[in-house]
């Protein structure tokens, strides 16, 4: 724990005074006799976009999913803003803390059907503008969700996520599925989110996305983080973090 | 061997048995053990359950015996569950409490509105169908909703990614199991003098009662066992379904359901 702080106190230097977005305390998750975090110390600052990076299985989307309360660490502490998530309201929270899932989810029924899973009292002309805000049309409203393209489903999914008003949206890799045209479409709308003043924690397995997308970046390998760090800063972590991207480069 | 049913009936019953197992090993359907299995375990248990009822039924023992009885087989029928589910911790504490409702509201109505008797041999057999039906039922939902909570992880995480509680992001698929738990006894009740004549009616007319007595038993015990069942089934899906998730409303990690005969 006391290593994982020193480099991190090396390759940024947050203002402490201000509570992160979120913060890590020596977290540790274990999942069947399986170490998937390892004393996990990190902070992300409030605001941008946090990319989280690292290999397959090594645990980018549990980190995430600590955020929502959609897992609980084994062992130390994730704050919200300040707050231990472990003491906030977990429905709220997940209202507050939107997420979008690697795959598409889409519910059974109709894209307005799925809409009104986040939102049941939301009228049409509600509904309409979301799905603008994603790029889709109104008419897609009465279109069985299944019957989409993975694409199109990703973004009802975001549209989803976003109709409970989130204050900040964990991605997990939300462009695995999809092809290059439907990629480059989620990530503009990423960005545009961010300028709404949503931050964002985008895990990846891809680096070059990482770099692209993140205003820092945090290199998550068997369980142990270093970082966030800026991604022109990225050449300076030890040696066990770049050999991921040294191996798939 | 006196009675309606001799040796040579006994045989031929079993033989027919033995044709069923023959098929299944000749079409390789692997039930051959499952058939023998089960055939040999409910004569065993049948011969003993026969000596001892005739025991607990006796008009001259007191009626608590009788209830113990009972008893008896809603723990029993509890422990199986439990061992269908073995997955779900806390299973056998949700199957007592459903039976535990289910057997006293329903025996109450139908003794204390004075339908039939308190006596033995009234008591035993209707808590044996009550809890049996049942039971079918209520492994059948317990296993669905282990198996839907699974198989639509996403689903129902995507829900509760929504701000959905537990209890409304488990609802759909609570729904579709109990729906097809509660099925076979819908259908049976639908179809009931119209395909087969049910247990109750056929024994109370083989036994030389007027058909229209046996009808009106055979209604009774109709509407016992799709009340006890349909409260089963509410109560079991209702607690498994509440075992599958933790406090803080995530769902907990459910492991693959073996597949038990």
């Amino acid at each position: 724990m006391l290593r994982a702080v020193a480099v991190h106190q090396v390759v940024h230097s947050p203002d402490v005074s201000i509570p992160g977005l979120f913060e890590f305390i020596d977290v540790s998750v274990v999942d069947s006799g399986r170490q998937i975090l390892d004393g996990v110390t990190a902070r992300i600052d409030d605001g941008g976009i946090t990319a989280v990076v690292g290999p397959s299985g090594a645990g980018k989307s549990t980190l995430l999913r600590l955020c929502n309360r959609l897992e609980a660490p084994s062992s130390g502490t994730v704050r919200y803003r300040g707050s231990d998530v472990s003491t906030l309201d977990p429905t709220g929270l997940r209202r507050s803390v939107g997420l979008l899932g690697q795959r598409p989810v889409p519910f059974p029924g109709t894209v307005r059907d799925n809409l009104h899973a986040a939102a049941p009292d939301a009228a049409d002309n509600i509904l309409a503008e979301c799905l603008d805000r994603v790029d889709l049309l109104p008419s897609f409203l009465d279109r069985v969700a299944d019957e989409l393209s993975v694409g199109e489903q990703q973004r009802m999914c975001l549209g989803r996520a976003l109709l409970t008003e989130p204050e900040t949206l964990l991605m997990d890799e939300p462009t695995a599925a999809l092809d290059q045209k439907s990629r480059s479409a989620l990530e503009q709308l990423a960005r545009a989110l961010v300028k709404d003043g949503v931050p964002l924690l985008w895990v990846s397995h891809d680096l070059a996305q990482a770099r692209r997308m993140g205003d820092r970046v945090l290199v998550l390998v068997s369980g142990r983080t270093w970082g966030p760090a800026p991604p022109d800063a990225l050449e300076s972590a030890p040696g066990e973090f770049r050999a991921f991207w040294m191996g798939s480069s | 061997m006196s009675g309606p049913v001799g040796w040579i009936g006994l045989a031929i019953s079993v033989a027919l048995v033995l044709v069923a197992a023959v098929v299944s090993a000749v079409r390789r359907l692997g039930l051959e053990v499952s058939i023998l299995w089960s055939s040999a375990r409910a004569l065993a248990q049948l011969l003993v359950v026969g000596g001892l009822l005739v025991l607990v039924i006796d008009p001259e023992r007191p009626i608590v015996l009788s209830w113990v009885w009972v008893a008896a087989i809603v723990l029993i029928a509890a422990d199986t569950v439990r061992r269908r589910v073995r997955e779900v911790p806390g299973a056998f504490a949700v199957a007592l409490l459903a039976f535990g409702i289910a057997a006293p509201v329903t025996l109450g109505v139908v003794f204390g509105c004075g339908v039939f008797p308190v006596e033995g041999k009234t008591v035993v057999p209707l808590g044996g169908m009550m809890v049996g039906n049942s039971m079918t039922a209520t492994v059948l939902v317990a296993r669905r909703i282990v198996a839907e909570m699974a198989d639509k992880r996403l689903e129902v995480e995507a829900r509760l990614a929504l701000g959905w509680t537990a209890r409304a992001a488990a609802l759909p698929y609570l729904r579709a199991a109990a729906r097809d738990a509660l099925v076979p006894q819908l259908e049976r009740t639908k179809a009931m003098g119209l395909v087969f004549l049910p247990g109750a009616m056929t024994g109370l007319i083989l036994a030389g009662v007027d058909p229209v007595d046996a009808v009106l038993v055979q209604v009774v015990v109709m509407y016992l066992i799709l009340a006890s069942t349909a409260t089963t089934t509410t109560v079991v899906a209702w607690g498994i379904s509440h075992r599958l998730f933790s406090p803080d409303q995530r769902l907990k990690h459910l492991p693959r359901l073996e597949n038990r005969r």
